[in-house]
Parts: structure tokens; sequence; C-alpha cells
């Protein structure tokens, strides 16, 4: 069995307009050590998939009408809000797209992650290191010096002397990198990852994503990598789910998608990515993408 | 038909009278040349000075020295009317389409605006403006039904196209893209970039691309130039920079360009 388990899984967000599904039977399985590529555009319903697994659609608007979502053989959606924090940080990490927004301007680098390094020990001592019953101090220290080697070990220099900056005194791609160090301090199993180096340079996205194929590999993690990037899908990705209007159209191994496109959709997606040998105005674009979730392009 | 020579752009920030001013160079004497009817490319990454370049090039911040020449008239010396007539012939397309239209006037508003502005130099009556509005959306692939809708009701691709139908309107022949297809999905990037090709051809524009998108400079440019910290580091044809990268600044930013390409992936070669 693996890791995560989504078969079936149908939403639906309540607007003005009247109940819309989003979510047209997802079906996915995710393994430790496997990096799943999910893509598509816009309103593909590819992060309302990321944010189910850690039930953080907010219900309502959104309503699921069917389908399951196991982790670890555990029964995500119903499980209580109590039982989602013990998991969320823990066994799930997530990185999100923006990594200004995602951090307190107003505390320091170190208390953010000193934090959550405290909230992981309490569910799981052994993270910081010490006994059940030890001092509100010991935890202190414990939590500042796993902070330290987790900056350390996402590639931040001198991390002793950066530890009580503010957000604001970190460039965008060290920001992502504490935001990246937040989400494996509790040492989760799963990281989904949702566009975590749209907002970056080219050169700092390709630190970033050495650095998470690294982990991948010393840390055996699973990962759900959402991302409308097939660039960066095609560089570190061993499986990819093709996503569109609410359904998974194609799913399989990298090369397998993109060598072999069995879809004409994922075929339109991919020739619509200028390429090193693409001559211009060969660029193909996809008439139809602009059609609302719910409808397909088949 | 362009051509920009040792501009410098200074920004002093901090609070007057106090021991934390400081100018920050922008630009540090970046020089380049533009021919008509090419698409130069500038690549940078964030705060390398691309946009305030662009900026300059409009006047719409003054630079601090250096000389700025378009088609014989010097940029940097005009004021009032001369700037206004430039500013019909130069146009930009900006980067985010959600936040450069108003949200309060309809497309036809928006696009028929510049012609109002630029009144000298088309002498365009209320029917007329309008008939070219319909024109122009039919232009950029919109049709007659979106004339009198706001922008929150177009999708990004739309909006931008609303974007390129407005800086079309004075009838330009340069046109500045600050970063056109970075808010955009990849379908509707090719769109966009397909219909910028076909203006080209069919207006014969020139254009000059600003974009920290090498895939997306690599397919569109003829030339194109690298802008690392206020200075250019690398200029030369598009293919020669991509294939043979004489920078190291080049190499590495070319090494960082994701190709769509499973075997070509550096991790997985690293394991």
């Amino acid at each position: 069995m693996a890791l995560l388990e989504i078969s079936g899984l149908e939403l639906a967000m309540r607007s003005y307009a009247g109940e819309t599904r989003v979510l047209n039977g997802i079906d996915l399985a995710i393994d430790r050590g496997e990096v799943w590529g999910v893509v598509g555009e816009t309103g593909s319903g590819k992060s309302l998939t990321g944010l189910s697994v850690s039930r953080l659609v907010p219900c309502p608007p959104g309503r699921y009408l069917g389908g399951s979502i196991r982790f670890d053989g555990f029964d995500v959606l119903s499980a209580s809000p109590a039982q989602m924090r013990q998991l969320r940080g823990t066994k799930i990490g997530m990185i999100f797209q923006d990594p200004t927004t995602n951090l307190n301007p107003a505390f320091r680098i170190g208390e953010q992650l000193q934090d959550v390094a405290l909230r992981a020990g309490v569910i799981a001592p052994e993270i910081l290191g010490l006994e059940a019953g030890a001092s509100r101090r010991a935890r202190r220290h414990a939590a500042r010096a796993l902070a330290l080697a987790m900056l350390d070990k996402v590639g931040i220099p001198d991390p002793a002397s950066r530890i009580d900056d503010y957000p604001h005194q970190f460039s965008g791609g060290m920001r992502q990198r504490v935001l990246i160090a937040m989400a494996l301090i509790g040492r989760p199993e799963l990281l989904i990852a949702d566009e975590p180096t749209t907002a970056l340079d080219v050169s700092v996205q390709a630190q970033i994503l050495r650095l998470l194929y690294g982990l991948v590999r010393e840390r055996n993690l699973a990962v759900m990598f959402i991302t409308h990037n097939l660039g960066v899908v095609a560089q570190i990705c061993s499986y990819v789910a093709v996503m569109y209007g609410g359904r998974i159209l194609e799913t399989g191994p990298v090369r397998q998608i993109f060598k072999q496109p069995q879809h004409r959709y994922t075929r339109a997606l991919l020739a619509a990515v200028p390429r090193r040998d693409t001559k211009r105005g060969e660029l193909a674009g996809i008439a139809g993408s602009l059609m609302a979730a719910g409808s397909g392009p088949c | 038909m362009l051509t920009v020579k040792n501009l410098v752009k200074d920004y002093v920030t901090g609070p007057r009278f106090s021991a934390q001013r400081r100018t920050v160079q922008a630009l540090k004497g970046v020089s380049l040349n533009v021919a008509r009817g090419e698409s130069f490319g500038i690549v940078g990454e964030s705060g390398s000075g691309k946009t305030t370049l662009s900026r300059c090039i409009l006047r719409l911040e003054p630079a601090t020295s250096g000389r700025i020449v378009y088609d014989g008239i010097d940029v940097t010396a005009l004021s009032g009317a001369g700037l206004r007539e430039l500013r019909a012939r130069i146009q930009i397309v900006f980067q985010d389409p959600y936040a450069s239209l108003n949200p309060r006037m309809t497309v036809h508003d928006i696009v028929a605006e510049p012609m109002l502005i630029h009144f000298t130099k088309l002498g365009l009556d209320a029917a007329q403006r309008t008939a070219r509005v319909r024109e122009l959306l039919d232009v950029v692939g919109l049709g007659a039904e979106h004339l009198y809708r706001y922008p929150h009701e177009f999708s990004g691709g739309q909006r931008q196209r609303v974007g390129i139908a407005r800086a079309l309107a004075p009838k330009p022949e340069f046109l500045i893209l600050d970063e056109p297809t970075s808010a955009l999905d990849v379908s509707v990037q090719a769109q966009v970039l397909n219909l910028l090709h076909d203006l080209q051809r069919g207006f014969g524009l020139t254009y000059l691309f600003i974009s920290h998108d090498l895939g997306v400079i690599r397919y569109i440019c003829d030339r194109v130039a690298l802008l690392y910290a206020g200075q250019i580091v690398e200029e030369g044809r598009t293919a020669e920079v991509f294939d043979a990268p004489r920078s190291d600044y080049a190499r590495m930013l070319l090494a960082a360009l994701p190709e769509p390409d499973p075997d070509l992936s550096p991790y997985r070669a690293a394991s």
C-alpha cells in the first residue's frame, strides 16, 4: 500500500452562482521516495488536491461529495481537527508558492522555526532529542538548536548569525529555504510543495530544486510537487499526473509522459512550451484553455 | 532605431539628512542598439534593472546620466508635446494584466483612452474611435461582444490581449514588452507569444522584450542582452548567446534553465 492514496475524490465549491464541482474523481497514489509532479493550468484543481490532503480546504464553501484520502492507512477525510493538527507538520509538511506572505514579518526567523519545532516536540518528543518530561527551558534550547541545524541543512550561510534576523532581511530564495526548513522540521514523510519555485529567479529555482532533490534521496520523502512549469517537472519528478478541469487525464513515469504522451491535452500542453529547437511561430496554444472547471477537453 | 548610451540611473533611498541615506545605482552605464523591425530581448533576474531600463526609455523615470536616442530624437531632452509625440510611437505592455487595467473602465474605454490622449496624432472622433477599438480587439483575437465588459470579466490571457490592444491603439512602431507572459499559464503564454509574433509580421513592429524566462526569450528574440546588477554582461544574436555563452553569468543562467526533457535533468544525472 502506498503512503498516500487518493481515490475517487470529489469536491464541490459553493459560490453565489451555485455549487460547482472542482474535483471530479481524483485517483492518485504516492509512495515514499517518489516525486509526483501534479501539472495543470490555473483552475485545474491541482492546488485543491494538495490542500485536500492536509484538509486545508475551508468547508464550507467546500464540500466533499465522495471518495477517500488515506495517508499511511489513516482516513484523512473523517479525521477530527485535532487529529489533523497532529498530522500536519509532523507527518505531512507543506511549502507554498509565495515565501514573502508565508512568514510573519513581526517575528524573527529563529522564533518562527522554534515554534514549529516545539509543537512538533509535543507530538513526537524524539524530534527534539529529549525525554517526554523535559523542562520547558530544555525544550526551548533543543528547539533553537534544531532550528539552527535545519537552517544549516537548507544551505543558509552562517546560520548562527542569521537566525535572529527578520524575514525582510532575507532574500526571496533564502525565505523559501526557511519555509522548506520549517516544513521539514517535524520530519514529515510526505511533502506537499505547491508551486514552491514559481516566484523565484531561475538561478535560485535551480538551487531550491537541488536542495529538494537531495532531501528526497536522503530522507526517502514522498513529494507532491504541484506546478505549471513543465520544465521543472521534467527535471525533478519521477512521476507525473496531468490535471484538467478537476480530473486527472493522464498519469505515468515522467519519461513516458514527456516522450509518449497518450492524451491529446498532454500533447497540446507539451507543445505550448518553447524548447531549444522550436522555430518562431511554431508554438501551439491551446484554444479551449478558458473552459470553466467541470467541463473537460474530451 | 533605438540607441541607449551609458545610461545611469540612481535611486536615493532613506530619510533626508540622515546617515542612512544612500544612493543605489540601478543602471550602471547600459549601452545597447535596437534595429528597426527586430525583437531585442533583455534577460535578467529580479533587481537587475530591466524594468528600470524600460521606464527610462519611456521617460517614466528621468535618467541620471547617459543618452537615449530614438529615431534621431534625444529622449532625455524631451518635454511636454514632444514627449507625448514620442509616447505615441513607443508603447508598453505591462507585466501584470490584473493590475495594469483600470477595473472601473470598460474595455472600450481602456483601449480608446490612448486615442484621446494622442488625438493630435490620430484625429479620431468618437465614432471612429469605437470603430478602431473593434478593429483592434479583432486583431488581438477578442470579439465585439467584449467591447463593454469590465476587466474582471476576463481571464488573464484575455486581459493581456486587452493590454496589447491598448498599446497598439496609438499606432506605435515600437513596443516595450515588460514580462508580458510571466503571469500566464503556458498554454495561454503560447497564444500571446504567437499573437505578438503575428503582430510583428503584420505591422512591422520593433520589440524590446523584457523577461526573466530564457525559454521565452530564446523563442521570440533575434538578439538578446543579459543584464546583471545594472550592467550588460553579454549581448549578441540569440542563437549565439544560447549555444556558445561567453560570460560565466550566461553559462550559469543557461545551466539553470529547466528544459522540458527528463533526459536533460542535472539532478537525476548526478544520482
